[in-house]
């Protein structure tokens, strides 16, 4: 028994050392990337994940957090590189010195969506209109509000259309959740809300085509969703790999990839516009 | 409400067909719930004995302290091991974020009030006169222990039991600490809330599905352990 005893526990401290140094050991041909929601739940990084090891032999690792939370990790030099998209976020982040060589890479756009029917009346309208017609009307209105970069689009348009944001109003509901969930959300209170391109065509692929919510604002020019590449600065962080982000950068902004971002397609749509400066 | 029906067929379909990227998950969910287990154990048995065996000045308060982690909340334990794992904290160097031994040294955290708690009333709870015997048998004070522990083997396994239940079940720790990395540190949980997520909710019924079988398997092994001993 107590010989027993002493070789489980000699074993599992066995196990525990491997495993440990293993975490140490493995981490050279890897680059880390804090994405958001949009990139992963539409399943684009699932595609391009594979392509980029196969031209390159570096593995891509990557968290999908809110553009906020994203910043902040690469802040903590957590990760070597963002995939985001908050442009005047990550302006000042830049400008602040956390990252460096931000690369436009792709966009796509927001839309208003809402039930069918549109109870509201503000399909076809513009953005300043629609919001005015929500909160003069009191129109439930689902609103991320977790600071990701739909959440802070959706703060940038209430503010341009002057309106003061309906932080405590009953009818503005903040779900704090990701995109899919806030359109659930909406769609089960009847509610109104943003969301990018997308991450929509994926709810519609999830109802096979028939979702209970409808695109009714669009083609705005304020409405556009620019996706950047940022390398976390390593001056500031010693050990972010540096000449791996510049890879990656340079990877997604190639001819190939810029064309495999557009085939990238869900029920036949196209998700994402490949803009990368050549 | 028609997903639940699929997602139970799907369950069935991803278990049998040895779906690659649902047995990474169940690899990866095992491997953390066994080490952080297998660590709290360590630690937690011979701390509840401590706590639960010997009288001494404190002995309430940590006993209050205790009990009352067990309250932790799983996403707090995450931020607390995040501000001391990731690469500007204290242990940063290690680079243990994102990582299965990451998750796991949080998880240890997170279960070892239980350990501690249930082992230390399992002690307490102890016949009074076993001590006596074995002090008049000539047992040294190594030997007591391990009888004492032995005596109380039954309510040691439950607490094993619950801490298991417990770590395999959280997803607060794992999708802050591990990060939800595909083939890396994807537990089961973190794909539900991935699923979830995606608005895949089939997916994810069939992937909770998955988690408990994997408990029944957990539990009807230590069942078998109590038989034989």
């Amino acid at each position: 028994m107590k010989r027993k005893t002493v070789f489980t526990l000699g074993l599992s401290l066995l196990c525990l050392l491997f495993l440990f140094s293993g975490a140490v050991t493995a981490a050279d041909r890897v680059l880390m990337m804090a994405t958001t929601t949009s990139t992963d739940n539409t399943g684009l990084l699932n595609d391009l994940g594979p392509m980029f090891k196969a031209d390159t032999g570096i593995e891509l690792k990557w968290v999908a957090v809110g553009t906020g939370n994203a910043l902040e990790l690469g802040k903590n030099c957590d990760v070597d590189v963002l995939l985001v998209h908050a442009p005047a976020t990550e302006m000042k982040y830049v400008a602040d010195g956390y990252g460096v060589d931000r690369r436009e890479i792709m966009f796509n756009d927001f839309i208003f969506v809402g039930p069918k029917g549109d109870p509201a009346g503000v399909k076809g309208k513009s953005v300043k209109e629609a919001l005015t017609i929500f909160a003069s009307k009191k129109i439930p209105f689902a609103s991320r509000g977790d600071n990701s970069g739909t959440h802070k689009m959706e703060l940038s348009l209430w503010k341009d259309a002057g309106i003061p944001l309906p932080d405590k109003e009953t009818w503005y509901i903040q779900t704090g959740q990701g995109m899919i969930n806030t359109i659930n959300i909406a769609a089960e209170r009847d509610a109104y809300t943003l969301t990018d391109r997308g991450t929509f065509i994926k709810y519609e692929a999830n109802w096979k085509g028939n979702p209970p919510l409808e695109i009714l604002v669009e083609g705005d020019a304020a409405l556009k969703n620019q996706y950047s590449v940022i390398a976390v600065n390593p001056k500031r962080c010693e050990k972010a790999k540096y000449d791996l982000a510049t890879k990656f950068s340079q990877w997604m902004a190639s001819p190939k990839i810029q064309k495999a971002i557009a085939d990238f397609k869900l029920m036949g749509k196209q998700l994402f516009f490949p803009n990368a400066a050549k | 409400m028609d997903y639940l029906g699929s997602g139970f067929l799907r369950a069935l379909v991803l278990l049998f067909s040895g779906d690659p990227e649902t047995y990474s998950a169940i690899i990866t969910t095992l491997e953390i719930s066994t080490l952080s287990i297998v660590a709290s154990l360590i630690i937690g048995i011979p701390g509840g004995f401590v706590l639960g065996y010997f009288e001494f000045p404190g002995k309430r308060q940590i006993r209050t302290i205790s009990d009352t982690l067990l309250a932790l909340p799983t996403v707090v334990v995450g931020l607390f091991v995040y501000a001391f794992i990731s690469r500007r904290g204290p242990l940063g160097d290690f680079g243990l974020l994102f990582t299965v031994p990451g998750v796991a040294l949080a998880q240890t955290l997170l279960v070892l009030p239980i350990v501690v708690s249930l082992t230390a009333t399992a002690v307490e709870s102890l016949d009074r006169r076993l001590r006596l015997t074995l002090i008049t048998l000539g047992a040294n004070a190594r030997q007591i222990a391990l009888q004492t522990i032995l005596e109380a083997r039954f309510a040691v396994l439950t607490a094993a039991v619950t801490a298991y239940g417990r770590a395999i079940s959280e997803v607060g720790i794992s999708m802050m600490i591990g990060g939800n990395i595909k083939w890396h540190t994807r537990t089961i949980t973190t794909a539900v809330a991935l699923e979830t997520g995606k608005g895949e909710f089939a997916m994810g019924i069939a992937l909770g599905i998955v988690l408990l079988s994997l408990a029944l398997v957990v539990n009807a092994i230590l069942v078998t352990l109590r038989r034989k001993r």
